[in-house]
């Protein structure tokens, strides 16, 4: 396969780097927007991770592919249903950002 | 549908019949109904109980009625009377027949107000009658909870803060309770087979291991003490009392505080003899205590309520102070001091409730002379008081007796000469009596508004006179409400003596 | 034997009008209510007459000896399968006699009160509580088991209550009545704690197997002791105060002299001839236990009994109220009849005192009855209780003037009235057992033909005081029952009470013992003489006298501070030392504790609700880094 000549740990390499990116952008950024963006490379990183091992440990089932569909689907419907919420958020406090929107406290 | 099942069905038609009315008049006919139905059961339950005693039949037992609930924890909806239960029932439905009509007046929320004192004597019914652990104590958290909307929507003074405070001790003792119940659940089956049970007679033919009775007795009779205002977990009444509505206190001292007492004995005494042989000692001590200390404590109260509340700490005491004796004779006296209690405290706050009405003080300084004003409350007034402080011809003089021979026979030198020091609570109890009557309702009238007020309107006299009656009855005839309740007693003790 | 069951009917008679006057009082006239409650007791009367007679003179004694028979019986309340409450009627001598005394000074209450209560306010009130009052008394006599008569103990003490109450809207009766309930409640708690000691031991209530020769406590007194004195003596010492309480012997008899604020006819009833007799009764009643079992506790009884009699003599002198005069003399002849049961032994000539008090207490009744109900027929014609707003009455009282002579003549012990027999065999019993009760008794004999005296020539003789308007003789009603306890006065002391109530049942014969009679009636004789002189005529006699022993006087005249003790201990200790401290540990202490509980458990949300921002990225960061943290705990555990 093509994958054949490039080793495992490329691939964790820079799954753990996307998983991290993401974190970080979302405990940093104060848009909404960019949060959700954030989780999605979050949710990509664990497909990478999800595809190589499924392709290096058990090179002839399919299980590991399969969830990354069902992860990409989840993450269009979770985005969808963020997105709304993020513009009714919108609606009700004119703005995006997070720190503006911390009615949900003690 | 068997007969025990409709007392709590009916006050629960009674709540829904209540949504659909569309006034004051329509709710409280009502509800007037529905107890009137609920009353003329207790006394319908109370012949029949008997019919069936001198039929012969002699099971512990009656009308039990079983089905399972939830089979995987071997939960039943499982009831059935004794004569102890009996007892408690038709209190119960005096009780709350006769807060119906001292809240006549309630014109606040007055749907609300009934639908949630209904709901919470259908707690009360549900509670006398189970015979399963886990039932009983759900009904009994159904009695409890309304409590704290009765008293912070209904209430008066820092109603938010005695109702916080009631409920949330009474639900200390909940916890309590709950640990022991389960305790008592997963020790239920000694042969280690692991089937366990909630049914109070298998449990108690089963018996717990003592190691088990030791840890558990003590929580579970402090829970229940903690409803029975034992001492030093008795803050709540005062307070609680002082701020409910009439109704509520009515039905809070008369028959609530009465569950503490029946838990005790039922829950307490009866499924774990041996640790409560074993730790009585310390029990019999706060109990003596609280006898004494409610009845000095009443002494230089000003305000009625607190008044009633601290004499409720110290006959209630009595309550307990007498199951702990565990002599046949002592525990029904203790039966039959909670259905005197029960309805001589329910008259004193409907009587309080009526007098506040008019005058709208408690305080009795700044009332005087209002026999002359209004005779009708106050001739009720003195009646009430000298059953309080013990008279002949009245329950409380029954009860009272009772306990103290009952437990005057206690072959140990020191149960008797704690017995001793708890009778002295009948001179106090006379003081604090005399003392409320002499200022309130004797001597000149010292508020000049006072002058035109009116006596009492037929459902306040209805309602007085409800319980006036049944206290003079058990005190004028004592024995057949004494045999019933022996009659019960019987294999309870004997099953204690065989045991220790 | 006669069938004895219709006695039932003397004490149903007065429940019955006390339930129709009671609840139905109000929707007739007033005399109405009065003119039923007389006829009810005087059928009451009528058959306790009947009883009397057959029982002592048709059936009188079978082999030698009176039977007691317990007319009816029936179980009240069962405690144990041994231990139960009967309300009965036990008929036997004492009973029989309480009987008669009862009944006649409530029916002569009863009628006299037509005249005197006529026209005040809750007329009906007042018949039912007396009618209230006669049942309670009733039941109380012809008790069948110490637990029944507690059960009329109290409620002849509600009756009391309700009575000296009687004008409620007056601040000092309403005192006077909380005072008499809440001293002979505690009293009453000593009769209880006895009551239930005595059921411990003996396992029964009942008088018959209590006082058998061959009962529980007499053939087998309980061994156990407590300080060197039997259970059986602490628990009779304790009914005793029970019986001291009701009787007013000291130190319990504070609140005698206050019942006086009842109406007169109340203080004549129950003041004076039965309710406060009761404690008298008990002893009587519990005698052979007392005197075979218990003989430390008959002298506790003989000795306050004698130290009462003496004590409220001295005070008697003094006093200006002429009904507390007559009250403290109540209590003065309470002690004596209490010594004669101290002083008593069983059986035979030996049970002298016991028959001598019995006696005393019959004769007692009549004449101070009478005694009370002249000072009524007095306050009615001067409108005061005041000693010093009377005087020359005699010529506006003829016949209350004579009939209260006759009864002052009578209290003194002069020969042939009924005092002078019943004093007499009680000096005797003392002379014979106890000679400085004896003493005491000579001492208390003079005393008392002094005040009576003095207590005559201030109101008869004596200056006359002016009055607002002329004082008249009392009506009809009111003098007939005067005249009719006048001759009771006279002539009960002749009835031959040796052959009738003696200690055990048995008759024996006595006869006057000159040593003991020519002392007493001399002294009686220079009491009154000594009156005579300081009171006869106006003169500044008493004033010097008073004033050359100002001390003594005063001490007398505040009865020896007795009062204010009494005020200390209630106000001071119960209130202020016991119940307001209580009152404040409950709600600093107690309720503080729990307020606590609910303060640690806010403020400590208090503190960590800062946690709870609302700012999502602050929750996420703490959610990473506990991930984290965690992963890294679990790597450390398991990696090895």
């Amino acid at each position: 396969m093509m994958t054949q000549g490039i080793p495992l740990y490329y691939f964790l390499i820079i799954s753990t780097l996307m998983f991290f990116i993401g974190i970080f952008g979302f405990l940093t950024r104060r848009n909404l927007i960019t949060m959700l963006m954030s989780i999605e490379l979050v949710l990509n990183s664990v497909n990478i991770n999800f595809v190589a091992f499924n392709s290096y440990l058990f090179p002839h089932r399919m299980q590991g592919q399969f969830f990354s569909l069902i992860v990409i689907a989840v993450a269009a419907a979770e985005a969808a249903v963020a997105i709304a919420i993020i513009i009714n958020i919108y609606r009700n406090f004119r703005s995006i950002e997070t720190d503006k929107v911390n009615e949900m406290k003690y | 549908m068997d007969i025990l099942s409709l007392f709590v069905v009916i006050p629960v038609l009674t709540v829904f019949a209540i949504m659909f009315a569309k006034n004051l008049e329509q709710t409280r006919w009502i509800s007037a109904t529905g107890m009137l139905i609920q009353l003329g059961l207790a006394a319908f339950l109370v012949f029949s109980y008997l019919h069936e005693r001198n039929l012969g039949n002699t099971a512990q037992w009656l009308f039990t009625y079983d089905i399972v609930w939830f089979s995987s924890l071997n939960i039943h909806y499982t009831v059935g009377v004794d004569g102890i239960s009996v007892a408690m029932i038709a209190l119960t439905s005096i009780v709350v027949f006769a807060g119906i009509f001292a809240s006549w007046e309630m014109k606040y929320l007055s749907r609300e107000f009934f639908i949630s004192l209904i709901l919470l004597a259908s707690g009360v019914f549900g509670f006398f009658i189970s015979l399963d652990l886990f039932t009983m104590f759900l009904f009994y958290e159904v009695a409890v909870i309304p409590m704290y909307l009765l008293i912070g929507i209904w209430g008066s003074g820092p109603k938010e803060y005695s109702a916080m405070k009631l409920t949330l001790m009474l639900m200390g003792g909940s916890a309590l309770i709950m640990v022991g119940l389960l305790g008592i659940y997963f020790n239920s089956d000694p042969t280690g087979a692991m089937n366990f049970t909630f049914n109070l007679n298998e449990i108690a033919e089963r018996g717990i291991p003592i190691e088990a009775q030791r840890f558990f007795f003590p929580m579970t009779f402090l829970g229940f003490g903690v409803l029975g205002a034992l001492f030093p977990f008795h803050t709540w009444s005062p307070d609680g009392h002082a701020s409910a509505p009439t109704a509520v206190s009515m039905l809070h001292a008369g028959v609530l505080m009465k569950l503490g007492g029946y838990g005790a004995f039922r829950v307490a005494i009866y499924l774990m003899p041996q640790a409560a042989h074993e730790q009585a000692w310390i029990f019999i001590i706060l109990t003596a205590v609280s006898v004494v200390y409610g009845a000095f404590g009443a002494v230089v109260q000003k305000d009625l309520k607190y008044i009633n509340a601290y004499s409720s700490v110290s006959h209630c005491g009595l309550v307990l102070f007498a199951i702990l004796m565990m002599n046949q004779t002592a525990l029904n006296g203790a039966v039959i001091q909670m259905i005197s209690h029960g309805l001589m405290t329910a008259l004193f706050f409907a009587l309080i409730g009526m007098i506040y009405g008019r005058t709208h003080t408690r305080l009795i300084n700044e009332m005087g002379g209002l026999m002359k004003i209004i005779p009708f409350l106050g001739v009720v007034y003195v009646i009430a008081g000298l059953a309080s402080l013990g008279l002949p011809g009245l329950s409380g003089f029954v009860a009272e007796m009772t306990i103290f021979v009952g437990a005057y026979q206690h072959p140990d030198t020191f149960h008797r000469v704690v017995t001793i020091m708890a009778t002295t609570s009948i001179v106090v109890t006379a003081v604090y009596i005399l003392r409320v009557v002499g200022i309130l309702l004797l001597g000149p009238v010292r508020n000049e508004h006072h002058l035109h007020l009116s006596d009492a309107v037929w459902w306040e006299r209805l309602s007085t006179l409800t319980l006036l009656v049944s206290i003079a009855a058990i005190g004028i005839a004592p024995l057949w409400l004494s045999d019933m309740i022996n009659f019960s007693l019987k294999p309870i003790v004997e099953r204690i003596v065989a045991i220790l | 034997m006669t069938n004895y069951s219709y006695t039932l009917l003397i004490p149903l008679i007065p429940l019955a009008i006390f339930l129709i006057t009671g609840l139905a009082g109000h929707k007739f006239k007033p005399i109405v209510s009065g003119l039923t409650g007389t006829m009810g007791l005087t059928i009451a009367a009528f058959l306790s007459y009947t009883t009397a007679i057959r029982y002592f003179f048709i059936d009188g004694p079978a082999n030698g000896m009176y039977p007691q028979i317990k007319a009816v019986s029936t179980v009240w309340l069962r405690f144990t399968d041994t231990l139960h409450i009967d309300l009965g009627i036990l008929i036997d001598p004492i009973s029989v006699m309480m009987l008669v005394v009862v009944t006649t000074v409530s029916l002569m209450a009863h009628i006299y009160s037509l005249g005197y209560m006529k026209g005040e306010r809750g007329f009906a009130r007042f018949y039912s509580f007396l009618s209230l009052f006669s049942f309670s008394m009733l039941g109380l006599v012809l008790a069948t088991n110490i637990f029944q008569m507690y059960i009329f103990w109290e409620l002849v003490g509600v009756s009391s209550f309700l009575l000296i109450g009687f004008y409620y809207e007056k601040p000092s009766a309403v005192a006077a009545s909380k005072k008499a309930f809440i001293v002979t409640r505690f009293a009453d708690l000593g009769f209880l704690i006895g009551i239930l000691m005595l059921s411990f031991t003996t396992n029964t209530f009942d008088f018959i197997t209590l006082t058998s020769t061959s009962g529980p406590i007499i053939a087998a007194p309980a061994g156990a002791a407590f300080v060197g004195i039997s259970v059986v003596s602490w628990a009779l010492i304790l009914v005793f105060i029970g019986g001291a309480g009701k009787s007013a012997m000291f130190p319990l008899h504070i609140w005698l002299p206050d019942a006086m604020e009842g109406p007169t006819p109340v203080s004549a009833l129950i003041h004076a001839a039965t309710m406060v007799v009761a404690g008298v009764y008990l002893v009587a009643r519990l005698f052979p236990a007392y005197a075979l079992a218990a003989p430390d506790a008959l002298h506790v009884v003989a000795w306050v009994g004698g130290f009462s009699s003496l004590f409220a003599a001295v005070i008697a002198i003094t006093q200006i109220d002429i009904k507390r005069v007559l009250a403290f003399s109540t209590m003065s002849q309470i002690g004596y009849m209490m010594m004669a049961l101290g002083v008593s032994g069983y059986g035979d000539h030996e049970g002298l005192g016991y028959m001598a008090s019995m006696f005393h207490l019959f004769t007692h009744a009549m004449f101070k009855a009478l005694l009370f109900l002249g000072a009524g027929s007095i306050i009615h014609a001067v409108h005061s209780n005041n000693m010093t707003d009377m005087g020359g009455l005699r010529k506006y009282l003829p016949i209350t003037h004579i009939t209260f002579l006759i009864a002052c003549l009578t209290i003194a012990g002069i020969p042939p009235l009924s005092g002078f027999w019943s004093k007499d065999e009680i000096l005797a019993a003392a002379l014979h057992h106890n000679p400085a009760l004896f003493a005491i008794g000579i001492g208390v004999a003079g005393l008392t033909a002094f005040y009576m005296f003095r207590l005559y020539y201030n109101v008869f003789w004596g200056q006359e005081r002016h009055y607002h308007h002329t004082p008249h003789e009392s009506p009809l009603v009111m003098t007939i029952p005067l005249m009719f306890l006048a001759f009771a006065a006279v002539f009960s002391g002749f009835l031959p009470f040796s052959h009738l109530v003696t200690s055990d049942l048995k008759t024996f014969e006595t006869h006057t013992d000159l040593a003991v009679a020519i002392p007493s009636v001399l002294i009686a004789l220079v009491g009154i003489g000594v009156a005579t002189v300081m009171y006869r005529k106006p003169n500044s006699l008493p004033d010097r006298v008073s004033s050359s022993i100002k001390g003594l006087y005063t001490a007398s005249f505040r009865k020896f501070w007795i009062d204010e003790v009494y005020q200390f201990v209630t106000k001071k200790i119960i209130f202020s030392g016991v119940s307001r401290p209580i009152a404040w540990f409950d709600r600093h202490v107690i309720d503080d504790t729990m307020n606590a509980v609910g303060w640690l458990v806010v403020t400590t949300s208090e503190r960590i609700k800062g946690f709870q921002s609302g700012q999502v990225q602050q929750y996420a960061a703490v959610f990473v880094s506990s991930v984290v943290l965690l992963v890294l705990v679990f790597v450390y555990l398991f990696s090895n």
